[in-house]
């Protein structure tokens, strides 16, 4: 039973979302109705009173679809704030057909934030990936189509992980599916297989390259949405379930380093961003590694303000594919006085990444260092460190520079296309824009929200000091060997090589070794196999015909109805003769970690 | 306005380099004046007590050291044309 006075913020954008196709009229009331449903959904939240709700009984399960506490509530605020950004800058464009799937991936979001147990939890995060892949498809080149289902396949394998170690755990605690802190402590193989399965979603090295891959391929406003929703609902599960684990401090800064390096090789801005997703969310989890009150703060914190100047970088760089068509710096430059407006947004976005005092980063990002330093993990802080300086140089340097300043390779037609977008993508950005700085100014605002009381003043002389050295002799480093960096008309190559190409390799295999041993065995079968059958079928339909017919008359029909049977168990076909050995190993397995 | 605001610099380069030059030497001095920050209480470790002017070498390696070891990375083979995966 739902109780009566709590709605599901994912319930408003999903019935938003149905009712979607049958809003017409005047583009007027369709843009206030866009306007309206994540309004509503972003009120709901906002009124929301903390505790348990939507407490609902399904077979032998008691399943939670409202748990609003502290932590779920400031996740709550940014998606569905994000949700209404991200809505206002997607309202023109082509079709509604977007922004139907993306409020039912942000509904996937909010049903995993609020979710109380792992059954909801895992219904919710497989929606997410089968709605989030429209929006990647949407973008209708021949490309898009490959990408998607390359994103869909990393999903739902991560998705099945996910779900082993949910049986796993499900078979080990006598029943449990309460979603909660796991046991960090004493962890078993649901404990990793649970951790890879929200991983793969926070993009960690080597599950990541779905990212770079999905990001750069997604429409202009699929795009914003994206770089929103998945990798921070993944942040919001291993914050909630395995806060102080160990590994993911160090998987933590490699994700933060390894952004880093991607981002200096990238040509193209979208994905250039979305590398820095990576090296981002790395801070998030190395955060959640930490696990102290002082580093979840930081996470969370993090986490916000991540999902807003990570938004706005997405919709200034967004804005110049959306009006010239290109996104590569090699195809762009000199655009400044073209596009001013939108090099503003962009470049609160990048200071803001960047952590530059008086904008979001330097009050959220700063946290989590300083709760490394505070714990004596003096490596994971000074490489952390280490990435920020890499941050400002690629989102607050390089992509700024070779798109509006720098070596000017617009074509005619890109120069003559390019001018600040509609005013309804402006609005979102100065919104996005507004936070970032209003966040960065204003700390009580974010601080007032984190899930532990905050003891962290992140305005000392000292911290100004040092970020701003390290940040401007980042810069001074960037002006000096900015040759270097020139873009180079290049891609880059990474994890999902194996993949792509390694299912040429299978490709290969299935055509060559497998397909000959297929035909011989096909042979080996018409031979011993087929023969032997026909003589059989012959001899009975012989018995039957002339011995049993005038006795028994219904046999006839028996016998035809097991030969078929028979015939359809030994069609020598491997693939069927697979799969049945498959099964049968499955349900070995099953059933030895049943009786384990 | 924002566009002559940009101009506004880029006609006179040479005041804007100085003007940033000028910044990056107020930092340093900003960190190895004593008493201004207050790094005795908040130092982390001991690199930020005894070299003066850590943080500017440091964000200045650690961009030196990002750029040149990414290219190299990408100039093993990771850097690729751009067709690679079409055929």
């Amino acid at each position: 039973m739902m109780t009566d006075l709590w709605i599901h913020p994912a319930a408003v954008l999903i019935i938003g979302a149905l009712l979607l196709p049958f809003v017409r009229g005047p583009r007027i009331i369709r843009n206030l109705y866009l306007l309206l449903v994540p309004l509503l959904a972003f009120i709901n939240v906002l009124t929301m009173a903390k505790g348990t709700f939507g407490v609902m009984q399904f077979m032998d399960w008691t399943l939670t679809f409202g748990r609003v506490d502290r932590l779920s509530h400031v996740f709550g605020f940014i998606m569905t704030l994000m949700c209404l950004i991200g809505t206002v800058y997607g309202m023109n464009s082509k079709g509604i057909r977007e922004i139907f799937a993306a409020w039912l991936y942000v509904a996937g979001s909010l049903g995993v934030i609020y979710c109380g147990d792992y059954i909801v939890l895992f219904l919710f995060w497989e929606l997410m990936a089968f709605t989030s892949v429209f929006l990647v498809w949407f973008r209708g080149r021949k490309r898009s189509m490959a990408t998607g289902y390359r994103y869909l396949m990393v999903h739902t394998f991560g998705g099945l992980v996910l779900l082993a170690g949910l049986i796993l755990r499900y078979q080990a605690t006598g029943g449990d599916i309460s979603f909660g802190p796991i046991g960090v402590d004493s962890p078993s193989l649901y404990t990793y297989l649970i951790m890879i399965g929200f991983i793969l979603n926070a993009a960690v090295p080597p599950l990541h390259a779905w990212l770079p891959d999905a990001y750069g391929e997604a429409t202009v406003a699929g795009a914003v949405f994206m770089c929103a929703f998945t990798t921070k609902t993944a942040i919001y599960a291993l914050a909630r379930g395995f806060a102080g684990m160990d590994i993911l401090i160090a998987l933590g800064v490699i994700m933060a380093l390894y952004g880093v390096v991607y981002a200096v090789l990238e040509n193209d801005a979208r994905r250039l961003l979305a590398y820095h997703i990576i090296s981002q969310v790395g801070y998030m989890v190395a955060g959640v590694g930490i696990g102290t009150e002082m580093a979840i703060n930081g996470t969370c914190a993090h986490a916000f303000a991540h999902i807003l100047y990570k938004g706005l970088l997405f919709m200034g760089c967004g804005s110049v594919l959306f009006m010239t068509n290109k996104s590569k710096f090699s195809d762009l430059g000199g655009l400044y006085k073209k596009m001013p407006r939108t090099f503003v947004y962009t470049l609160i976005g990048g200071l803001s990444i960047s952590a530059f005092p008086l904008f979001s980063g330097f009050v959220s990002k700063s946290m989590i260092v300083a709760a490394g330093f505070h714990e004596h993990l003096m490596w994971a802080a000074f490489l952390l460190t280490l990435a920020s300086a890499g941050t400002f140089l690629h989102t607050g340097l390089k992509v700024p520079y070779f798109i509006w300043f720098g070596k000017n390779n617009c074509s005619e037609e890109t120069w003559e296309k390019a001018a600040d977008p509609p005013v309804n993508m402006e609005i979102a950005m100065a919104v996005a824009a507004f936070f970032c700085i209003f966040i960065g100014c204003y700390t009580p605002f974010l601080y007032n929200l984190l899930p532990y009381p905050v003891h962290y003043h992140p305005y000392t002389a000292y911290h100004i000091s040092e970020s701003m050295q390290i940040l401007l002799f980042t810069a001074l480093g960037f002006f000096l060997f900015v040759k270097k960096l020139a873009p180079e008309v290049v891609i880059s190559l990474d994890f999902d090589w194996f993949y792509r190409k390694g299912s040429k390799v299978f490709m290969w295999l299935a055509r060559k070794p497998i397909q000959s041993f297929d035909n011989a065995w096909s042979e080996v079968y018409r031979v011993a196999g087929m023969v032997p059958l026909m003589i059989t079928a012959r001899f009975w339909s012989w018995f039957d015909w002339h011995g049993i017919d005038g006795v028994v008359d219904g046999l006839a029909r028996v016998v035809g109805y097991f030969s078929e049977k028979l015939r359809w168990m030994q069609n020598g076909q491997i693939a069927r003769y697979l799969s049945f050995m498959a099964g049968g190993v499955f349900v070995v397995l099953v059933w030895m970690f049943s009786s384990m | 306005m924002i566009v002559r605001f940009i101009d506004f610099f880029r006609n006179r380069m040479q005041m804007t380099i100085r003007l940033c030059y000028g910044v990056l030497a107020l930092l340093v001095i900003i960190d190895i004046m004593p008493g201004l920050t207050g790094k005795e209480h908040h130092a982390h470790s001991w690199v930020e007590h005894y070299i003066p002017g850590w943080w500017s070498i440091f964000g200045f390696v650690a961009c030196t050291l990002i750029i040149f070891v990414s290219k190299w990375f990408g100039h093993l083979g990771i850097m690729t044309r751009e067709d690679y995966y079409d055929d």
